[in-house]
């Protein structure tokens, strides 16, 4: 297990990157404690499996370094960083059976029978394969398959870290929530550090402590789970997280407040007129309908179950809130009401912050 | 793929059934007719029965002409398939190159069978070729037309220039459909080269190299343009294959009887062996 | 910068062109100075030997003749899979199994079995010397192999894509034509391939049913090398000749090659 570093990160696939696009990474300075269990979150294309390939070593980055602990291992080999790595489809050696698989990496460290045996069955019982270790791998569903590559990151005990490259992708939906559960249990038994790729935000958030989320090339925001949700630190993070995603609605400043085509709006920060492209996020969440607020119409109602998501138009903006179940949705003469304090307004897509609250 | 049961299919199928029914059963039909008939060359027919079919299976010559196919066979298949797949594993998998080096490895596969066969003869004659003129320089006493090992010699190495190709690019096939991450995992899990090939490779070209091995057994069975050119079936008959002998019976001495139970016994030599390569190949896929 | 491993892919290319840079450069050369000196390059630069070729009608009609049947083979042969293939990738019906099975026992079937069957057959309806004989032949071998790698590809075609069609309103035969064949145009173009290289280099069946009006290439030379002697560099010029078709056609197709060989079912 490992603390691991990136300093000064940035790679590009091309021999002379001339302009931002050229950059598959553009600058990464991130840090990551020893056990930790960690999602790197993003749309496809964001950079999230180039990351994962430099810190295993199958690609070494254009422009910086990575430590494990204290230690440069930018320039060694994969399996000399003691890591293990989850793809997504199930890697298995088929001609094997689920035991040989299981020991492969140990045989390959010149590891001795008996220890290779007790490790192997040690990790089977882990992750429910021990009916299965005397069969041939070729002959698992693919859920059992994703679970003997799992097995195989576990099974060496000199392992860093284990990366996971979106391993659920070929899961059936009804076995996906229950390999995640395992994942989660497993640890937690195992505390190692495990850095989890995807483009799916239920699996991040369910499964990491600290979430880093990645759009183009860029970390943009690292948190817990409840901190992407409720303080996005960028429009990107707020719209891609949740579920419906926040509102992005574009506003004017004037004089430091907040105008929504032409309404004043109360928000939790301020921002001055210099900030370039101003809007205000709030999650529809925090959006309710009332007696006194912006006069709205209603376009579209969707029944979520235990909520509806309703879309209305204030003039020209598009803006969704939630309303619970039984609860009323006026027809005509609709207004809403923001909560102040999730309002925030963000410049350039990222939030402004406050020098002072 | 989940396959409707529908016998009007079989309306797709009757051009193809005609056609092929046509160059199929009447030939084949013929076959049988003069292999239980005898003729005396005037028309008449009597018939004959088992007779053929005893004197070919009886006949020494044939028994000859089985002997040198099979070893032919079997020697070009112990080494084209080897070679095949160690020039596929060595070709580049990606870049450039690749398609450079499949156009002129494909080249020899293109060539008519009978120039393929003029070529070597040309290539390998002892004073004027650059393969004979070379052997005979470097101290060797070669001359394929003389002598039977140095006939062989020729015959093994001009099927090999000729065929390893197909083997090439099938093999190559299979090891290019290997994804990126099953080499990662491999080194991620410190295999060294000689695991990839066993755990990796091998496994994954198993239904190419089925395929390879099936061709390359048939076709050479079958063979019959190169040798001829090159040989004759010589020096003597002594490479003389089953096709060019069955030939020389059919067409040189219009014996129709024993060409006839020739081409069956043949032909059914086939068949068994297709069947059995089928099977295998079936049972693969079912996998 | 050449690394260890390339040197392997590197030998046997060269191994593979050096007796047809042999052939070449005889074709260069008078058939005297073949038989007189032994030279790596012709010493008397020649084109006598391809201006015979292109001049006498013997032997380039001889290029045409085979160009001819080899086409009207594969066109045939391919038109003729397409409904097959779609009808075992799709369908089970009586006998399928035993049919395709049947079918390719014809693929591996010795063609000197047929030789002799085949000219009479052919003679006796009237089909003796003419191309559409050797076409028609050598469908023998091709359907069979035609209908194989044209139900791989279509089988790595979803029925999906059929039943989405007839939702949309198409008849079966609009489906065919219009969406399903591009579909698997790299399968057409796979199958063509393969057709027309076993057309083109087959000898047994095409000398065995031509005499003068289709002889193909491949019969004109061997009747060379037999009766007038040993006329190399003409030998050696018609043989450089019947390459170039081959080098063109593989040209053609050469990012297929690779997925082709595979027949589609890899």
């Amino acid at each position: 297990m490992a603390k691991i570093t990136l300093s000064d990160l940035r790679h590009s696939y091309m021999p002379n990157p001339s302009n931002d696009e050229d950059w598959a990474l553009k600058y990464l300075d991130l840090s990551w404690d020893d056990g930790g269990a960690y999602a790197l979150l993003g749309p496809s294309g964001c950079g999230k499996t180039t990351l994962l390939n430099i810190i295993s070593g199958l690609l070494v980055p254009s422009h910086g370094r990575i430590l494990f602990d204290e230690n440069d291992v930018t320039a060694l080999a994969p399996d000399e960083r003691r890591i293990a790595q989850v793809f997504q489809f199930p890697v298995v050696y088929d001609t094997m059976t689920v035991f040989d698989n299981l020991a492969f990496p140990l045989r390959n460290r010149g590891m001795a029978e008996p220890e290779v045996k007790a490790r192997v069955n040690e990790i089977a019982e882990m992750t429910d394969l021990t009916p299965m270790l005397k069969q041939r791998a070729s002959g698992l569903t693919a859920d059992g398959k994703q679970k003997i590559s799992l097995g195989r990151g576990l099974v060496r005990t000199d392992v860093n870290a284990i990366l996971f490259d979106e391993p659920l992708t070929v899961i059936d939906p009804h076995l996906k929530w229950q390999l995640r559960s395992k994942l989660k249990e497993l640890h937690q038994r195992v505390a190692n550090t495990m850095i989890y790729v995807t483009h799916d935000q239920t699996e991040a958030l369910t499964f990491a402590d600290k979430v880093v989320v990645m759009n183009v090339g860029e970390v943009v925001q690292v948190g817990t789970p409840v901190e992407l949700f409720e303080k996005p630190q960028h429009t990107f993070v707020g719209h891609f997280i949740g579920s419906p995603g926040m509102n992005v609605l574009a506003c004017d400043i004037n004089n430091g407040k907040a105008f929504l085509a032409g309404t004043e709006m109360k928000t939790s920060n301020k921002a001055d007129s210099k900030s370039g492209k101003t809007e205000i996020g709030i999650r529809p969440e925090f959006i309710s309908f009332a007696d006194e607020g912006l006069p709205v119409e209603v376009t579209r109602v969707s029944d979520a179950g235990r909520f509806s998501v309703v879309d209305v138009m204030h003039k020209d903006l598009a803006i969704k809130l939630l309303v619970n179940e039984g609860e009323n949705i006026p027809s005509e003469g609709a207004k809403i009401a923001m909560k102040p304090e999730q309002s925030r307004i963000y410049a350039d897509g990222w939030l402004i912050e406050e020098a002072s609250a | 793929m989940n396959k409707t049961v529908n016998q009007k299919a079989w309306f797709f199928v009757t051009p193809v059934l005609i056609l092929v029914a046509f160059n199929a059963i009447i030939p084949l039909m013929t076959v049988v007719n003069y292999s239980v008939q005898e003729t005396f060359g005037d028309n008449t027919f009597f018939w004959a029965g088992v007779l053929w079919f005893q004197e070919v299976l009886n006949s020494s010559r044939f028994h000859e002409a089985m002997g040198r196919q099979l070893l032919f066979t079997f020697s070009i298949l112990a080494i084209e398939i080897p070679l095949g797949v160690i020039i596929a594993l060595a070709m580049p998998r990606k870049g450039p190159w690749v398609s450079v080096c499949l156009v002129l490895m494909a080249m020899p596969l293109l060539i008519p069978w009978n120039v393929v066969g003029a070529m070597w003869n040309i290539f390998a004659l002892p004073d004027i070729g650059l393969l004979g003129r070379t052997l005979n320089e470097l101290g060797f006493d070669y001359n394929f037309t003389r002598q039977i090992g140095d006939a062989w010699f020729t015959l093994l190495l001009m099927d090999v220039w000729h065929w390893t190709s197909l083997v090439v690019l099938l093999a190559y096939a299979g090891l290019v459909s290997i994804p990126d991450a099953y080499y990662q995992a491999a080194k991620i899990d410190g295999a060294s080269n000689w695991s990839i090939f066993r755990f990796i490779q091998l496994p994954k070209m198993k239904r190419v190299l089925t395929i390879a091995i099936l061709l390359r057994f048939m076709d050479s069975f079958n063979i019959y343009t190169e040798p001829f050119v090159l040989t004759g079936g010589g020096p003597g008959n002594s490479t003389t294959l089953l096709s060019i002998d069955l030939v020389k019976i059919a067409l040189g001495q219009f014996d129709l009887g024993p060409a006839a139970a020739m081409s069956l016994v043949y032909f059914l030599i086939i068949l068994l062996l297709s069947w059995v390569f089928y099977t295998l190949m079936m049972r693969d896929e079912e996998q | 910068m050449i690394r260890r491993r390339s040197l392997i892919p590197i030998i046997y290319i060269i191994f593979l062109m050096l007796p047809i840079y042999w052939l070449v450069n005889m074709s260069f050369k008078t058939t005297n100075e073949i038989l007189g000196t032994f030279s790596l390059f012709p010493l008397e630069f020649t084109l006598e030997n391809y201006k015979t070729i292109f001049t006498d009608s013997t032997w380039y009609l001889g290029y045409a003749n085979s160009l001819l049947y080899v086409m009207i083979n594969t066109a045939l042969s391919v038109c003729v899979a397409l409904p097959a293939a779609y009808a075992f990738s799709r369908y089970r019906f009586l006998g399928d199994k035993h049919l395709f099975f049947w079918l390719l026992t014809n693929r591996m079937a010795p063609a000197a079995v047929f030789a002799l069957p085949f000219f009479q057959l052919y003679s006796s309806v009237g089909l003796f010397d003419t191309h559409v004989a050797v076409a028609l032949a050598h469908t023998l071998f091709n359907i069979p192999l035609a209908v194989w790698i044209l139900e791989g590809f279509m089988s790595g075609v979803p029925k999906q894509l059929d039943e989405t069609a007839y939702v949309d309103g198409y008849s079966f035969q609009a489906f065919f034509v219009k969406i399903f064949i591009p579909t698997i145009a790299s399968g057409i173009g796979v199958a063509a391939f393969f057709c027309f290289m076993f057309s083109w280099v087959e000898l047994l069946l095409a000398k065995t049913l031509t005499a003068v009006v289709a002889k193909p290439i491949a019969a004109t030379m061997t009747r060379t090398a037999s009766t007038s002697g040993y006329e190399l560099g003409l030998l050696a010029a018609a043989g450089t000749l019947t390459i170039i078709p081959g080098a063109f056609v593989i040209y053609f197709v050469r990012n297929y090659i690779a997925k082709g060989f595979a027949l589609g079912r890899v």
